[in-house]
């Protein structure tokens, strides 16, 4: 059983604010899912799905109270970042089965004014992983672009320009947390986090938080309104391979050719693609497994304007992204669809929008390319794509 | 042990059944590895079922406690334990049997760290009966 057009995205819902002292991550959940649903045309009373994440409560049966709404189908499904990435394929094939027909994705955090709040119970890795001093996710994906950097000769500046294409598009955004053009310069002299990451190679940290609604074909009708359609999705697991990891790739060498087999298309076919930005490493890695040329060669690719939109060979995250835009919760998962749903639609901005875009990719990347991360790949398409 | 500068904090590693044998073994200056005894596997970090055959015939063998930089990071700003230490070495260190494992290296300055570099193990006692290991650049 394929999903291909089993479900649309028919509802989208990104939190304008950046810092949100002033509420709770449920009161967040509710704002942002009501957000969502009024996109649609929806409300809460149709939803009979319920998607989140891990890191609040019991994430669905805590927020289904909160709600007060009593759904047939829950997934807590928790990949880090790319979590919601992979909730819209679960939706999917929910919908798919049956098993429900609305369903709600919500994601809310606030690690910008009140700390991350999210603490896993230990892995039997922990006593080998957490004496180094390693406190922060620069740390450990900084080890990837230093392989990467090894192996391929890939350069600081040539990192540098994945955050200069993303602030070129930040530009356009009024609620970008970093809305300024930076330079190559910018990025390769701003103060070193973690050799060879710069400041300027991370993501913003933000409060914040999004929502999708995923619908089936017949809801999608009958609301009459511009719909995002599943076309695929693949989602992989990569991990440390029993002390043999090889830093240089991501799970997106699994989960990308999963997502294009289901879709039916070929890379000439994505207009668009939203690329998990946490780090600019990972986006450069990630471009080379999506196979969008071959591994090794990101940084030539990305050296020419390639991901400046709308023009670029590949246009990539034209809300500024999680380096200059969002990056709620530490997780920039909800935003990549957003964003690629904006593009399909015609509704990102004028100056970024990509001209006729009708087919668009967004990929998540959750963990630390460091040690273990859950990969998702989602192809979207206009309804005749 | 070998004073470095600045001394790195030692923090103790939190004991479960699983590890208990790799860290005991620290404290007499052994870095053990698990091998699988069904498809000799080197295993690492240490498990009761090995993740290749899966099946529970794991044996503990010392390691030569030597290998290479695979890759490291030299981090800005420590937190924790660690708030005092930066600048300072994060690495993954590939062992000689196989595993790379993530450590600190210690014994010379930051900046002559090399992705390659050969390094020996060093011990840090962390005054719970056990002690971590970090690598210095090999002698010779």
């Amino acid at each position: 059983m394929s999903i291909r057009g089993a479900a649309y995205v028919a509802g989208i819902y990104e939190h304008p604010r950046r810092e949100i002292p002033d509420r709770t991550i449920w009161e967040i959940h509710a704002e942002v899912a009501l957000g969502a649903l009024a996109d649609a045309g929806l409300t809460l009373a149709d939803v009979d799905g319920v998607f989140c994440d891990g890191t609040s409560g019991f994430g669905t049966m805590t927020l289904c109270d909160h709600l007060g709404i009593r759904p047939r189908y829950v997934d807590n499904t928790e990949t880090g970042g790319s979590s919601y990435l992979a909730h819209v394929g679960h939706a999917a094939a929910a919908i798919a089965a049956g098993k429900c027909s609305v369903a709600l994705v919500t994601l809310a955090g606030k690690p910008r004014s009140g700390g991350s709040g999210v603490s896993f119970a230990a892995g039997p890795e922990s006593s080998f992983e957490s004496l180094w001093g390693i406190s922060g996710a620069p740390h450990t994906y900084a080890l990837a672009a230093r392989r990467h950097m090894h192996e391929f000769g890939t350069t600081a500046e040539q990192l540098a320009e994945i955050k200069v294409a993303a602030s070129i598009h930040a530009q356009h955004n009024p609620h970008a947390f970093l809305p300024h053009a930076v330079t190559v310069e910018d990025v390769v002299n701003s103060p070193m986090v973690a050799d060879p990451l710069h400041r300027l190679d991370c993501c913003v940290v933000t409060d914040g938080g999004g929502a999708l609604v995923v619908v089936s074909p017949e809801i999608a009708r009958a609301l009459g309104r511009t719909n995002a359609k599943v076309l695929g999705h693949g989602e992989a697991i990569k991990s440390t391979d029993n002390g043999r990891i090889d830093l240089t790739y991501t799970g997106a060498v699994w989960s990308g050719p999963r997502a294009f087999e289901e879709a039916g298309v070929s890379h000439k076919d994505i207009r668009y693609a939203s690329i998990y930005d946490s780090f600019t490493i990972t986006v450069l890695q990630t471009i080379e497994d999506l196979g969008f040329c071959a591994k090794g060669e990101g940084g030539r690719f990305v050296s020419d304007g390639a991901l400046v939109a709308p023009f670029g060979r590949l246009p990539f995250n034209t809300d500024g992204g999680g380096l200059c835009n969002n990056h709620p919760s530490n997780r920039g998962g909800i935003t990549k669809v957003i964003e690629a749903v904006r593009q399909l639609r015609g509704e990102a901005h004028p100056a970024v929008q990509v001209p006729d875009c009708q087919v668009a990719l967004a990929h998540g990347t959750g963990g630390s390319l460091g040690t273990r991360h859950g990969s998702v790949t989602l192809i979207l398409g206009q309804e005749d794509a | 042990m070998t004073a470095e500068r600045p001394p790195l904090p030692v923090p103790a590693p939190k004991i479960t059944t699983t590890n208990a044998a790799f860290w005991e073994a620290t404290a007499r200056g052994e870095f053990t590895l698990q091998r699988c005894a069904a498809c000799d596997l080197v295993i690492w970090f240490p498990r009761r079922t090995c993740p290749q055959c899966w099946t529970e015939g794991i044996e503990s063998f010392a390691a030569s406690g030597r290998g290479t930089v695979y890759s490291f990071t030299v981090v800005r700003k420590g937190s924790g334990a660690y708030k005092d230490a930066a600048p300072f070495v994060v690495a993954y260190v590939e062992l000689s049997e196989g595993p790379r494992v993530l450590t600190n290296i210690v014994g010379c300055d930051p900046a002559d760290v090399t992705v390659g570099m050969a390094v020996e193990v060093e011990w840090h006692d962390t005054g719970e009966g056990n002690a971590v290991y970090r690598f210095r650049p090999a002698a010779g």
